[in-house]
């Protein structure tokens, strides 16, 4: 095509990310904005790592600290795990349903604006009087407390980039119910799909809670309310209630699309069937349902009494069974089959054991009684690490290595990628694995610093040491990117040559409508089968035809900048600032201004003609592969 | 009406099925209609007559549900085909806010 090979100036390439709707371009734009939070998190860690290395240490202040460990959590979680994770929905959702784009291309740009806005709104806190120090959780009590602008920065922040999450969340579950292609029946979709189905239906539901609680804390603190102070006739325990309610369905948000990612890895070097498709549907359902039930058991030491404990428990414990049903039917998987150790590969592989050892855990903190003794210690640390970073980092990381291709057509090295691999796997476990026992010796959590002599030292000292070779597994990873992408040799359809789904059919990248003619699926890993009938092509379901596109927009640049303006108006009436107010309003206008416009003006999009689409032909584009 | 759309253009296909069909739903609905009609006069009765209030409160709010059923099935057709996914999704939102409305119940504020 033409108009690709023409060298872009670099101001027009810019303005075609700022502008653009195509589901494949605001996947890149996920993955780079949500790489950096992802670095920045990471360097927050460092400096947590620094810190504890030695007894006693000064490197940083103890206030300085619970900034650290709190924008790392925060960072960590809402700016870096889930923004990647929607980036690789968004990359690849779309193309294994055999769709040209998502249901709202609008709203799609609109949910990744506003995540940046919100996530950039947070760390401004850096240079505007100090960051929030509750805490990732924030409880209630602890923030409203906190003086300063911290914690509004934190409330007024998530509060932003959270109704893009829940925007990008709706979006999916549109795309996948009426978009898929003919033939694509539910239990024909492919794992990954099913899982970002099953993410988006919690993030859903699991949104609206912290809105919630979001508000009335930014109205505590912000206008004069009281919900939560005690003093005043409010209730702080109901924060840590909303909290989990999100919190906990939110630790499933990040992990089923991870266990997504790792099915099809799986299947694809495995060169078999996913064992158990249908358990693993079942199992992902199931997973999602209870992931609501269980929420209390971040807080068995609240004092809920016998009763509720028990209930908690003993739903926390069920959610091992599906989990369970996964494992097994992984290890089945790759049972028998003909394995290939490419990275992505030995990511899923090493995900296995690391996984499994978060969830004991996981199923020890369950048993009320016991986690009277792990609560608050190093034992929840290494809990949560090992089911996030050996399950949802790893995912991250194998996925990009495994959907490199597809997103920017180039191949990341496969040497370079062992070594990130090794770096990281090793420093992870030597980072979390020690921290197991610092718990158990009795050293809390979040604290900045410890005493020599009571048996702590040598565990934080190797804690730090994993941790800086986690950093330098990372440090490869961004130059495998660079020098693959100085290199660009571009790759073909299907670079893995064992691509089983819709996505490996159609060129890498793919071209901006996907499928020049929607493709017919006949079964589950539709393109294996193809290809096991000896065709290199999807079978079309429909002529070639003209093929409807939206137009790009402005729009949802502006509206998230707006509400970007309005939070810095709300946050600063605290402080009597003339000026406040009529930013807060100024910025509602623009984004409400904005909307109008957007609803207004009509906007058809636009249509590339068929004839356009045949003079493609020789080269190979859409279903003709 | 919505739900009976055909893609055919001739404007009598199925006619007389379509026909019955749509006066079938209306008999519900207008039987629907007395009844919630009913239900909202039994409910000011159970108050004006001074009942205990453990017996109104469950009462009414009974009765509500039944509506809010009614509403949903005989009005809005949540039961006919192309309506699945919707309603897997209003029950599992309801299933979760009453979870909720549970435990703050039961163990916040009891
Ligand atoms: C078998 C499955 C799991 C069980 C039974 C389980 C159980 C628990 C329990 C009981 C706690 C609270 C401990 C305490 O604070 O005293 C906890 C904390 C935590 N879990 Fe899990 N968990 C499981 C899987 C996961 C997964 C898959 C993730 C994330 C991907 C996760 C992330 C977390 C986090 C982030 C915390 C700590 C939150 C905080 O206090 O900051 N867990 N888990
Ligand atoms: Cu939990």
């Amino acid at each position: 095509m033409s108009t690709i090979a023409q060298k872009r100036g670099f101001a027009s390439t810019i303005w075609d990310y700022l502008t653009t709707v195509d589901h494949k371009k605001i996947a890149i734009l996920y993955l780079i904005a949500g790489g950096i939070f992802f670095l920045m998190g990471g360097i927050e860690a460092m400096m947590i790592r620094a810190q504890l290395a030695v007894p006693n240490n000064d490197f940083v202040s103890a206030g300085l600290y619970n900034e650290l460990l709190t924008m790392h959590g925060t960072t960590m979680i809402f700016l870096a795990a889930m923004p990647l994770l929607l980036g690789f929905m968004n990359a690849v959702m779309p193309l294994q349903i055999g769709a040209r784009d998502v249901a709202f291309p609008f709203v799609n740009a609109l949910g990744f604006w506003l995540f940046f806005f919100g996530g950039l709104f947070l760390n401004l806190s850096w240079f505007l009087g100090g960051a929030p120090d509750a805490g990732w959780t924030s409880y209630a009590s602890l923030s409203l407390a906190s003086e300063g602008h911290g914690i509004d920065f934190y409330a007024l922040g998530l509060q932003i980039s959270g109704f893009g999450t829940l925007m990008g969340g709706i979006n999916f579950l549109v795309t996948i119910i009426n978009m898929r292609a003919p033939g694509m029946t539910y239990m024909r979709m492919p794992l990954f799909t099913w899982t970002t189905f099953v993410a988006s239906a919690l993030i859903l539901f699991a949104f609206p809670p912290l809105t919630a609680s979001i508000f009335m804390l930014s109205f505590d603190r912000m206008f004069g309310a009281n919900f939560f102070n005690v003093a005043a006739g409010g209730n702080t325990i109901i924060w840590e209630h909303f909290f989990w309610i999100f919190g906990h369905p939110e630790v499933y948000i990040l992990i089923l699309p991870a266990f997504g990612i790792f099915s099809e890895i799986f299947s694809t070097f495995s060169r078999k069937r996913l064992f158990g498709y249908s358990s693993m549907v079942f199992a992902t359902v199931l997973i999602g349902f209870l992931g609501f039930m269980v929420w209390a058991h971040h807080m068995f030491t609240v004092g809920l009494g016998p009763v509720a404990n028990a209930i908690f428990a003993v739903a926390t414990m069920a959610i091992a069974v599906p989990t369970g049903i996964k494992i097994f039917n992984w290890l089945l998987t790759i049972w028998g089959g003909s394995i290939k150790f490419t990275v992505p590969m030995l990511y899923a592989v090493a995900f296995i054991p690391s996984f499994v050892a978060g969830g004991v855990t996981g199923i020890m903190q369950a048993v009320a009684p016991a986690d009277y003794q792990y609560h608050d210690t190093y034992f929840i640390v290494a809990h949560f690490h090992y089911v996030i970073v050996g399950g949802v980092v790893f995912a991250l990381l194998a996925g990009v290595h495994f959907y490199w291709p597809k997103m920017f057509g180039t191949m990341l090295s496969e040497k370079i990628g062992k070594f990130t691999f090794v770096f990281f796997f090793i420093g992870f476990h030597l980072t979390f694995f020690i921290q197991h026992f610092l718990g158990l010796m009795g050293m809390p959590r979040r604290v900045w610093t410890f005493l020599p002599g009571q048996g702590l030292d040598a565990g934080n000292l190797i804690s730090s040491i994993g941790a800086a070779f986690m950093a330098i597994g990372v440090i490869l990873l961004l130059l495998n990117v660079v020098i693959t992408s100085v290199k660009n040799e571009r790759v073909g359809n299907d670079p893995w040559e064992d691509g089983r789904t819709l996505e490996w059919a159609i060129p890498s990248p793919p071209p901006f409508y996907n499928f020049k003619q929607l493709p017919l699926v006949r079964g589950l890993d539709a393109y294996w089968l193809e290809k096991m009938e000896g065709k290199t092509t999807l079978t079309p379901a429909e002529p070639i035809g003209d093929i409807h596109m939206p137009n790009g927009s402005f729009t949802p640049f502006v509206i998230s900048l707006g509400l970007f303006i309005a939070a810095f108006g709300a946050m600063y009436h605290v402080d009597d600032k003339a000026w406040a107010i009529p930013v807060l309003i100024g910025g509602l206008a623009i984004t409400f201004g904005a909307m109008a416009y957007r609803s207004i003006k009509d906007d058809h999009g636009f249509h590339i003609h068929k004839e356009d689409l045949m003079d493609d032909d020789n080269e190979d584009k859409g279903v003709k592969a | 009406m919505v739900n009976n759309q055909s893609n055919s253009n001739n404007p009598r296909l199925n006619y007389d099925f379509r026909r019955k069909k749509n006066a079938e739903g209306m008999r519900i609905q207008v039987a629907t209609f007395t009844l919630m009609i009913f239900f909202t006069v039994v409910s000011f009765v159970a108050v004006a007559a001074d009942f205990s209030k453990w017996f109104v409160i469950p009462f009414i709010l009974l009765l509500a549900v039944v509506q809010v059923g009614f509403q949903l099935y005989y009005f809005m057709h949540m039961s006919e085909k192309g309506h699945e996914a919707p309603s897997l999704f209003m029950w599992s939102g309801i299933t979760v806010a009453f979870v909720t409305v549970l435990a703050f119940m039961t163990i916040i504020w009891w």
